[in-house]
């Protein structure tokens, strides 16, 4: 568990920490569509110290990063070396059967490779940056549009803000019982595949019983507080739209208006 | 002394209880003053969480009428009712709804439409109370038991309820932070004139409310001061209730054959009597 990066958040206090929320969510996402416009050496190394000098920016070491990259590595390699043999096109290197190495496989292969890099960079620099409960309030925040048309927004924050607040709880709860089962003599991942699997049961179906007893303690706690919808209630957290995100909104698209002028 | 709470002929039956023919609360009528602190004592599935939850609606009751603070309790008045009564539940968990303590703290007031400001005034207020500011951006998970049933009193302090109810708050937490937990409410008590009713199988707890109701298969089957209660002595045994300390020790005299006063005795005055039988010897 300890190796997923991904959804873990370093406290710190930088210029991209203190970024509200929503823009950062906004530009991460936007930052992940225009990667696919560049289409050239010139266009990809600008791209990259782009998203290296945000990495400085943030203060958390590099090492952070290149962990997120690792869980993924075979999903890269594989797809880059797919992109190199079944590729053609240019100067032929190497030829063998079905698989050939042309220069146009190769370049392909690498801007995948930058594109890959680029995208799971910037995307753990979000959920590095900015602690869950932020993002919980930015997704409330952004989605509030959709109120328009029925979507239960504040019902979706609630749901996802007590389930960040819940993965601590449960993970604990997990370990309990896997603890309880170990001492009479549950064998967690051993044997085959079959085994294994039903020595899943003995763990996840106290842990769904005690979800259902906590989730109805939760709820009977809550309206006893007076909880009675998202009709009427007031906000304690507030996001606060300072001029560095426009700022950062500016430079994003400055960087657009370059990656346009150097892409073919 | 204005009557806070009052319970009329309340009866209570669970859904599953319909086919058995059981009542979970079989008639149970009773008053409690502002200001006292009462004391619901009585074996496991006695009626005593029933109770609770009848009385601010979490339940509907089959039958009765209860006011809380001249509002009698019905559909149109549960919220209102819920907002002069705030409850501390057992597992201080599982009551955590907010990401942060002060966000939890916060839930309350967000509810009742609290503006802004004045919440993070009552937030900080209410954190400062039980002593428990400096962890205000911190998650449940970095919490100790108590340290989180500090926050859910807090949570309760902060809506500035007339009625505290704790349903058997203190007993996950260790004795130390049982009694911190329990003095901060007795000082919050004296301060703001509130009134506690405690669900409790803590018997030394109960031993220092002002009142105590003791509760048997669904029904109120005593009421008193700790000293009339007390004075049962077997018959509470016999309810499978345990008996202070002084008058355990009282019994094992009794069956040396010491010549010892029936009415209940405070540590003190058992102190006080034992000193007394050792200079007149």
């Amino acid at each position: 568990m300890n190796k997923l990066i991904l959804g873990r958040y370093i406290a710190g206090d930088s210029l991209i920490h203190r970024l509200d929320p929503r823009a950062k969510l906004v530009l991460s996402f936007y930052f992940v569509g225009i990667i696919f416009m560049a289409n050239n050496w010139q266009s990809f190394s600008m791209l990259l110290i782009f998203t290296l000098g945000c990495i400085l920016a943030s203060k958390i070491s590099l090492s952070f990063f290149l962990k997120g990259v690792r869980p993924l590595i075979w999903l890269i390699i594989f797809t880059v070396a797919l992109q190199m043999l079944f590729s053609s096109g240019g100067q032929m290197y190497w030829h063998w059967g079905i698989f050939k190495i042309s220069e146009f496989g190769v370049t392909n292969g690498l801007y995948i490779f930058c594109r890959f890099i680029l995208i799971i960079f910037m995307s753990t620099l979000l959920t590095l940056s900015t602690a869950p409960l932020q993002l919980a309030d930015a997704i409330e925040s952004l989605l509030k549009p959709l109120k328009t048309i029925k979507f239960p927004v504040y019902e979706i924050a609630l749901m996802l803000s007590i389930a960040l607040r819940f993965v601590p709880t449960l993970m604990d709860e997990t370990a309990k019982i896997m603890n309880a089962q170990r001492a009479r003599g549950v064998n967690f991942g051993q044997g085959s595949l079959i085994k294994q699997m039903q020595s899943i049961i003995p763990l996840l179906i106290p842990l769904f019983v005690s979800s259902f007893n906590r989730a109805e303690d939760l709820a009977i706690a809550m309206e006893s507080r007076g909880y009675q919808g998202g009709e009427g209630r007031t906000k304690y957290r507030v996001l606060k739209w300072q001029t560095t995100d426009t700022m950062a909104f500016v430079l994003f698209a400055v960087v657009t208006v370059a990656l346009v002028y150097l892409k073919n | 002394m204005t009557e806070v709470i009052k319970v009329d002929h309340l009866n209570y039956q669970y859904e599953a209880q319909k086919e058995l023919n059981e009542m979970a609360l079989k008639d149970v009528s009773f008053t409690i003053n502002k200001g006292e602190w009462v004391a619901i004592i009585g074996h496991n599935g006695s009626g005593k969480s029933t109770l609770s939850k009848n009385i601010n609606g979490l339940l509907a009751p089959k039958s009765g009428e209860i006011t809380v603070d001249g509002l009698v309790l019905s559909t149109e008045t549960v919220w209102d009712i819920r907002r002069k009564i705030g409850i501390v539940f057992q597992n201080p968990d599982n009551q955590f709804v907010g990401a942060t303590v002060e966000d939890d703290v916060a839930f309350g007031l967000e509810n009742n439409g609290i503006e802004r400001k004045e919440m993070q005034e009552r937030v900080r207020d209410a954190l400062e109370r039980v002593d428990m500011w400096q962890f205000a951006a911190k998650e449940p998970a970095r919490l100790s038991g108590g340290q989180k049933q500090r926050v859910a009193i807090a949570g309760i302090v902060a809506l500035r309820p007339e009625v505290i109810i704790l349903d058997e708050s203190t007993s996950m937490l260790d004795p130390e932070g049982r009694d911190e937990v329990l003095s901060l409410i007795h000082q919050l008590k004296d301060e703001r004139g509130l009134t506690i009713i405690s669900i409790t199988h803590d018997i030394n707890e109960a031993a220092s409310a002002d009142k105590i109701m003791v509760m048997d298969g669904g029904q109120l089957v005593k009421q008193g001061t700790p000293a009339e209660i007390f004075a049962l002595g077997e018959q509470l045994v016999d309810m499978g209730l345990d008996v202070p300390y002084p008058e355990r020790l009282k019994a094992a005299l009794k069956k040396r054959h010491f010549d010892i006063p029936d009415d209940y005795m405070t540590e003190e005055g058992m102190v006080d009597w034992l000193w007394q039988l050792n200079s007149t010897k």
